[in-house]
């Protein structure tokens, strides 16, 4: 039963989809338009399928960077969100340094980065992270400190510690707060990941699918530049996904965007 | 023996002005239940508050002398159920506990009883999203209660219940009182709940507060449904009321 009201869930952009390819396969037919040009979905499909085994490791590459950089993103963010939390001066003091490092584009200091970390995997992360951190920091900050007062009298009426009132007021009503954050940095996460190995530019066995788009567009190997293209969009999709069923499930028993139910 | 709570002279303005309450005097005896009535906005939730020394009087002092202080020594019922949504009924009415540091297995058996008397026994695994209003409610009484506390501070709380639910926890509440002889300050709109509970009445002015008139309610303890359709009842309740509305128009 669930499961059949996820799939109709899915069904709009599914229709979507189809459409979309229907029509641009018939445009290319009809038109002739050249391969280097713009390649039809069945051959952008015959490609995937041909160099799988290429853009499968380049694909685990990118994933390793991202997923790394996202669970870094949600460790040291909400460690930083903390901190914050814990006094104005404090947030006062660091929070706008967060903001310059949220805003600088990360293409404009991925080369300093990478020039002045050794490891070129680290470098990658480090800008993959710089990208994805903030949502996290913001969100997590803004909902450490948005405990419902009533909740907030009834632990110092009850001699909370500081500790207390943070693990068992502050992060609980957080949590939606994060997740929300959480979701967008995942995106973020990814996009880093993918910008950092594009301004690396460097190949050999550990380059990701960023590299693969870039060397397929030098060779004019337009198919293989799309294939690798709409493995990052599904890989996107995915991963927005799984942060939503995530959020859903945490949240599931008591916050209004995830209550299963009548209301 | 002092008494249970004192005020002297308290007054209390907010930052932004507002004048709350002023010139408060008045004493609780240990054991006693007293009931404070009084118009929206005339300051009642702010003189709990100052009560259980969540606010600070800006004028005269609040002092409470109570048979077992520390924290736990004060059960709260706010205004409004105030439960934390991710947690269930059973980890709603624990917390207490928990920020007391008491044993697990001493705590299980307090939440089991606790929520035996407010009668929630069979959803302690809900969440309060699940419950209705009046439920919520009695958890948040049943949260008060876990502690044994010997100052019992109640914020309207059967306000939002219908009649039956609200006169059988009306009983339920004195049962309790007789039980454990606790403090109770008991802030309600209702002339006629405060009549039936109390044995002692504050009737507050509108905003700032004061106290315009303090009735000694003489009813035989303990008290019944017949109470209510007494004589001696409805002359108490008409003098509260009238009390009420002299304040209200002066
Ligand atoms: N934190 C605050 N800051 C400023 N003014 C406040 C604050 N809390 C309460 N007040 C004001 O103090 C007055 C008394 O409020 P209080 O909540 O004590 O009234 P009440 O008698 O409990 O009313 P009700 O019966 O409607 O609950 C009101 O005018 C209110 O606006
Ligand atoms: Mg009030």
């Amino acid at each position: 039963m669930r499961r059949l009201a996820g799939l109709r869930r899915a069904l709009p952009a599914a229709l979507v989809a189809l459409a979309l390819l229907a029509g641009w396969e018939a445009w290319v037919r009809i038109e002739a338009v050249p391969t280097y040009v713009l390649p039809a979905p069945s051959v952008i499909a015959q490609t995937l399928w041909q160099d799988r085994a290429d853009l499968a490791a380049a694909w685990l590459v990118t994933m390793r960077i991202t997923l790394m950089a996202l669970l870094a993103a949600a460790a040291l963010g909400t460690l930083i969100a903390v901190g914050l939390a814990q006094s104005r001066l404090l947030a006062r003091a660091f929070y706008p340094y967060l903001v310059a490092l949220q805003v600088t584009p990360i293409v404009a200091i991925a080369p300093l980065i990478i020039i002045w970390v050794d490891s070129l995997w680290a470098a990658l992360l480090i800008c993959a992270w710089i990208v994805a951190f903030f949502p996290i920091v913001a969100n997590t900050t803004l909902g450490l400190a948005s405990a419902d007062t009533g909740l907030k009298d009834l632990f110092r009426l009850y001699g909370a510690s500081r500790w207390q009132t943070l693990m068992h007021l502050q992060a609980p009503t957080a949590l939606p707060y994060f997740l929300a954050g959480l979701r967008i940095s995942t995106g973020l996460a990814l996009i880093g990941a993918v910008v950092a190995e594009f301004v690396a530019g460097t190949g050999g066995s550990a380059s990701g699918l960023a590299y693969r788009i870039l060397e397929a567009g030098y060779r004019l190997q337009i198919p293989r530049l799309f294939a690798a293209l709409l493995l990052l969009s599904l890989t996107g999709i995915a991963l927005h996904g799984l942060m939503t069923a995530l959020s859903r499930r945490l949240l599931r028993h008591w916050h209004a965007s995830a209550v299963a139910g009548e209301r | 023996m002092p008494a249970a709570l004192t005020f002297e002279g308290v007054g209390k303005v907010f930052a932004d002005g507002t004048d709350a309450l002023a010139g408060l005097d008045f004493h609780l005896d240990h054991g006693t239940f007293t009931a404070v009535v009084g118009p929206s906005g005339g300051g009642k939730s702010t003189l709990l508050r100052l009560a259980a020394g969540l606010l600070a009087p800006t004028a005269g002092q609040v002092i409470r002398t109570l048979a077992t202080p520390g924290p736990g020594a004060i059960g709260y019922v706010f205004q409004d159920p105030t439960l934390m949504p991710w947690a269930d009924v059973r980890a709603n009415v624990r917390l207490p506990l928990k920020l007391t540091r008491m044993p697990r297995r001493e705590a299980d058996a307090r939440v089991k009883d606790a929520l035996a008397l407010v009668g929630l026994d069979a959803f302690a695994g809900r969440y309060p999203l699940q419950l209705s209003g009046g439920m919520r409610m009695r958890v948040a009484i049943a949260r008060a209660l876990v502690t044994e506390p010997s100052l019992l501070l109640l914020d309207e709380p059967f306000a939002a219940l219908d009649e039956i639910t609200r006169f059988r926890l009306n009983d339920e509440l004195l049962r309790l009182w007789q039980l454990r002889r606790c403090t109770v300050l008991f802030v309600t709109h209702s002339v006629g709940e405060a009549v039936y509970l109390a044995e002692r009445i504050l009737v507050l002015s509108p905003r700032p507060g004061r106290i315009v008139t303090d009735i000694a309610v003489a009813l035989p303890q303990p008290r019944s449904a017949a109470l209510r359709t007494s004589r001696p009842f409805e002359d108490l309740s008409a003098a509260v009321s009238r009390a009420l509305v002299e304040a209200i128009q002066a």
